[in-house]
């Protein structure tokens, strides 16, 4: 698959982390993300071990750092709040650069900060790793509830499709005068998103139809069966099994 | 009715098909009569048969009942009066599983027809309800990618194809389930004219009974010795595609029109 028909997300190539089954990765990321979050937040030496367990699967994987990083922005908005702990929660207080903050904001900032960054990085990793449709896979052998994996599935089929119809309706309004300056236009915007919506609801109607006309009777068959072996399993559980090494060790030490 | 010469029609059949069995036609339509739940009556008493390996256009204005007819072709509507059997089984509740392997449609718009993250996936959705799995699968995957020209895009999302590769597609998605019978809506609509031509010849390539429903009167003339006009919810004529198109009174009567400087007579139709 070149780069042209894969998703944003998704960074081609062939490293043994690309050549991992789907669902041997996303159990690994899972169980990666559970020690992460189990890890007290004083036990700031693991959590720099995570960080560089993290580098050496990015590496391993060939994953530019660039990349990585710029993909680990969409993070910010979801820490914001972070930022604010430290000046605003309660308890002992302490002066940074002249600043009054609160130590246990601080702490809460950090530990916020650290395990989402961390959690954020390896769902990226994954993410660049693995491809959508080889996401799905995973999450269907891993025994997903099917109706959520279908859901997932018409999302990425479809998205482009309503994004398409959306850009349709736009250079149509756009054409006959219409800018969207202010309040005063949200009126015409919100009967767009219903035509919208409308539209999309029966395209579903006549996607149903297809897929009746083609034998479904409410259950996806399953045309690929993904299987792993002992070898990749074991590969996949390096990551997780480490972090636990270092959890513990960070257990230990505090 | 208009009968225009019906048995020469029939000279697309396969030699013998039609002689050796002639109740074992693909599709048998008799006194199919339908209204819809809001009262407006769509079909009132549509009379059919199409023999084995016969290409039979659908032609009608819009709001004829041609898409009422195709879709009690498999059953998604019934309940109506008259019978539908597509070889020889009749669609009924029972036997709708067979009836929707039998009968393929192709629905207008590719993109509710491609509903899977890619083309293989998508053709193999048809074949895998009905139980085929592994090997067996791929091989029929690959022969039906490979009768419409697509087995080199097999692994691509089916929003990344030209419109006229996905309305290729569409077709080996039904072609998949070896159907008795091959149902076009709009085969050419929004294909420029290279797609056009490329899937007018796949289609002669196909040697399965087909059944277009068009307004593209030259390629009904292009494809299907055979056309049926449908009009007020009755089949009004039923003749050579030549023969019809050619008789400006009827043509007329049910607000069908040629292109601008088409002439059916001036056409030498190619032997199937």
């Amino acid at each position: 698959m070149g780069a042209g028909h894969a998703h944003r997300m998704y960074r081609h190539g062939h490293s043994p982390v690309h050549r991992l089954p789907p669902h041997c990765k996303l159990a690994a990321t899972f169980a990666f993300v559970l020690v992460v979050v189990a890890t007290p937040r004083e036990a700031y030496g693991a959590f720099a071990g995570y960080a560089a367990l993290l580098v050496a699967v990015a590496a391993v994987a060939r994953v530019p750092f660039g990349f990585l990083l710029r993909r680990l922005l969409i993070e910010i908005p979801f820490v914001l709040f972070a930022f604010l702990l430290p000046f605003f929660a309660n308890g002992e207080r302490t002066e940074v650069l002249g600043v009054s903050l609160s130590v246990p904001g601080l702490l809460g900032a950090w530990n916020i900060l650290a395990k989402g960054t961390l959690g954020v990085a390896a769902s990226v990793l994954l993410a660049s790793t693995t491809e959508l449709r080889e996401l799905l896979l995973g999450l269907q052998r891993l025994r997903m509830p099917p109706l959520l994996v279908q859901i997932a599935s018409f999302m990425i089929r479809y998205a482009d499709v309503i994004t398409a119809e959306m850009g349709r309706m736009r250079i149509a309004r756009e054409s006959r005068g219409f800018t969207a300056r202010g309040v005063r236009q949200w009126g015409v915007l919100a009967k767009s998103a219903g035509a919208l919506f409308i539209r999309s609801y029966e395209r579903g109607e006549r996607v149903h139809l297809a897929m009746v006309s083609r034998g479904y009777a409410g259950t996806m068959p399953v045309i690929d069966e993904v299987t792993a072996t002992r070898a990749q399993w074991a590969t996949a559980v390096a990551l997780p099994a480490a972090a636990l090494a270092v959890c513990l060790m960070g257990w230990w030490t505090l | 009715m208009t009968t225009v010469d019906a048995d020469a029609a029939r000279t697309g059949t396969p030699a013998g098909a039609s002689a050796a069995a002639p109740d074992a036609g693909s599709l048998s339509v008799e006194g199919l009569a339908f209204a819809y739940p809001d009262g407006h009556q769509a079909l009132f008493g549509v009379d059919l048969a199409v023999g084995r390996g016969e290409r039979v256009a659908i032609l009608g204005p819009n709001g004829a009942g041609k898409t009422t007819l195709v879709l009690h072709l498999n059953g998604i509507l019934g309940g109506g009066r008259g019978t539908v059997r597509v070889g020889g089984l009749p669609v009924e509740k029972k036997n709708l599983k067979e009836i929707r392997r039998r009968v393929g449609i192709v629905f207008q718009d590719p993109d509710d027809q491609l509903f899977m993250p890619t083309v293989r996936e998508d053709v193999a959705f048809g074949p895998a309800t009905t139980g085929l799995r592994g090997e067996e699968l791929a091989a029929r995957v690959g022969k039906a990618l490979g009768q419409v020209g697509m087995a080199e895009f097999a692994d691509r999302p089916p929003h990344h194809l030209s419109f006229g590769q996905r309305r290729r597609v569409a077709v080996a998605t039904v072609l998949a389930m070896e159907p008795e019978i091959l149902v076009l809506d709009e085969p050419s609509s929004n294909l420029d004219p290279a797609a056009r031509r490329e899937l007018a010849d796949i289609l002669r390539s196909l040697d399965v009974t087909t059944l277009m429903v068009t307004h593209d009167l030259p390629y009904a003339l292009e494809l299907c010795p055979r056309s049926v006009v449908l009009s007020e919810g009755v089949v009004a004529a039923d003749g050579p595609t030549q023969a019809l198109l050619c008789d400006d009174t009827l043509m007329s009567e049910h607000r069908l029109e040629l292109p601008f400087g088409f002439d059916p007579r001036s056409v030498v139709v190619p032997a199937r």
